[in-house]
């Protein structure tokens, strides 16, 4: 049951199918994150899978980029309701990041992904397979921002920015999901924009 | 910073602040938030272009300050657009107060700034965002460093700690462009010259009084204090808020100054889309 504004609306934007609901598009890429931006130098950096028994494949930064990646365009939608359509991204598909650690994800039903600095974000492991995700290290044809998550974040667009983990280093693997940072703090556990899953109970 | 992070796995207790997952020891899961009505009782200028709106909420409860609201617009023809904004009072059940700057050629801010009147309703949820927060039971002091309207979940901060009556030792850098950007200035002029364990520093970027000591200029390492700089020595809990790139920059300084980065909590107000 919606509340009228009086005298609202005379300035709107134009109706856009690829806009979900409640988000209105920017041509900007703002920046949000709990904490300082981590300065991350890649002869370190390391990306942890761990399956459900425990057995951990560390990847290196050389390791990430002898496997196969694809450039993608996609549209973002961020929780704070900015979306952002076409963006221009290239990374490794998360399909192909779990082939090479070759685990047998028979019981694994969820994934908790980790970042570099304790942020975390939960999901059903199908959420992160095939088409759906991946690890990105470039943006607009430039090496991925510190600021927007370089060297590597996810990048999960079917569901909101929160998710698409910035300075990820770690994959757990799981059989029960357990919640992230945000969703901890209210946040919905799973985030769909189509159907405006901002918080806990929408 | 890195020597750290490039050693730790996912599986392992990360050393931060920020939890492994779950909810800050000893609390629920926050939510469910309904949409409740709010109605424009007052409002005044604080600058030129940014409003402060006197909401009544109905079955508002309070909250804690460094959190938002997300309100709700909507127009005759069921057309709505949604935007975020800070909560500028302390806690108070039934009603909170929001410091809005307009954005040009924004759908948003110029309705609330501009347009919307006493008796006008809008709708709104929350409170939302459990991790830029400030209660009165944490005990360490606190040092909020904000850019422009970043000084708006600051000064619900401090607002509260004055209201809660607690000997906190609270900082504030607070960086305008100029004096005629300044929000609350009457108020943060008082508190400055009236409440023991309250530092006020009003900084300028571009211009500033005539007998300012500090010439006008982009926040520096000599603005900010060190951990131990406090009375009491003890490491501040940091929050910092306003554009990103003043976010940046401050963040980086703290963390020259020796601000560990889990004690640093961060809240950008990116271009709005008003």
């Amino acid at each position: 049951m919606s509340v009228i504004s009086r005298g609202f609306g005379s300035k709107r934007a134009a109706a856009d199918p690829r806009i979900p609901p409640g988000q209105y598009r920017t041509e900007d890429f703002p920046v949000l994150s709990a904490g300082p931006t981590p300065h991350l130098d890649t002869a370190v950096w390391a990306l942890d899978i761990t399956a459900v028994d425990g057995t951990r494949h560390t990847l290196s930064w050389q390791q990430l980029m002898e496997l196969p990646d694809e450039e993608l365009t996609v549209d973002i939608h961020c929780v704070t309701k900015w979306s952002k359509l076409g963006t221009h991204w290239r990374g490794v598909p998360v399909t192909a990041l779990l082939d090479a650690a070759q685990f047998d994800t028979q019981d694994t039903h969820y994934a908790l992904v980790h970042s570099y600095g304790g942020y975390s974000t939960n999901f059903p492991l199908e959420d992160l397979l095939d088409d759906k995700a991946w690890v990105v290290f470039e943006y607009d044809g430039k090496p991925l921002a510190p600021h927007h998550g370089g060297p590597a974040r996810l990048l999960v667009p079917h569901l909101y920015l929160w998710k698409s983990a910035k300075w990820i280093n770690g994959i757990e693997l799981r059989p029960d999901d357990r919640l992230g940072f945000w969703e901890s703090l209210g946040y919905h556990a799973y985030g769909d924009p189509w159907q405006e899953q901002r918080y806990v109970g929408d | 910073m890195t020597e750290t992070h490039s050693t730790s796995r996912a599986t392992e207790p990360v050393a931060s602040g920020i939890p492994d997952g779950g909810p800050p020891v000893g609390e629920p899961r926050p939510g469910p938030f309904p949409w409740l009505t709010a109605e424009l009782r007052g409002s005044w200028m604080e600058t030129r272009t940014a409003k402060t709106l006197l909401l009544s909420v109905p079955g508002w409860t309070g909250h804690d300050p460094g959190q938002h609201v997300d309100i709700k617009l909507t127009a005759e023809d069921g057309y709505a657009a949604q935007r975020s904004y800070s909560i500028a009072s302390a806690s108070a059940q039934g009603w909170l107060q929001l410091t809005v700057e307009t954005v040009s050629n924004g759908e948003v801010s110029p309705y609330l700034v501009e347009t919307m009147d006493p008796g006008d309703k809008l709708q709104l949820r929350g409170p939302l965002g459990g991790w830029f927060r400030w209660t009165e039971r944490l005990t360490e002091p606190a040092l909020l460093v904000g850019g422009g309207s970043g000084i708006v979940p600051l000064m619900a901060m401090l607002r509260q700690r004055i209201q809660s009556g607690v000997a906190t030792p609270f900082h504030l850098i607070y960086m305008a462009r100029t004096p005629d950007h300044l929000f609350y200035a009457n108020e943060l002029y008082t508190l400055m010259q009236s409440h023991a364990g309250v530092t006020i520093d009003q900084l300028y970027s571009r211009s500033g009084l005539p007998d300012d000591s500090r010439p006008p200029g982009r926040l520096n390492l000599d603005d900010l204090p060190t951990p131990t700089a406090e009375p009491s020595a003890v490491a501040p809990r940091v929050y910092v808020c306003g554009p990103t790139g003043f976010v940046e920059n401050a963040a980086r300084l703290l963390q020259a100054r020796g601000h560990q980065s889990d004690t640093i909590r961060t809240e950008r107000f990116g271009p709005s889309g008003g």
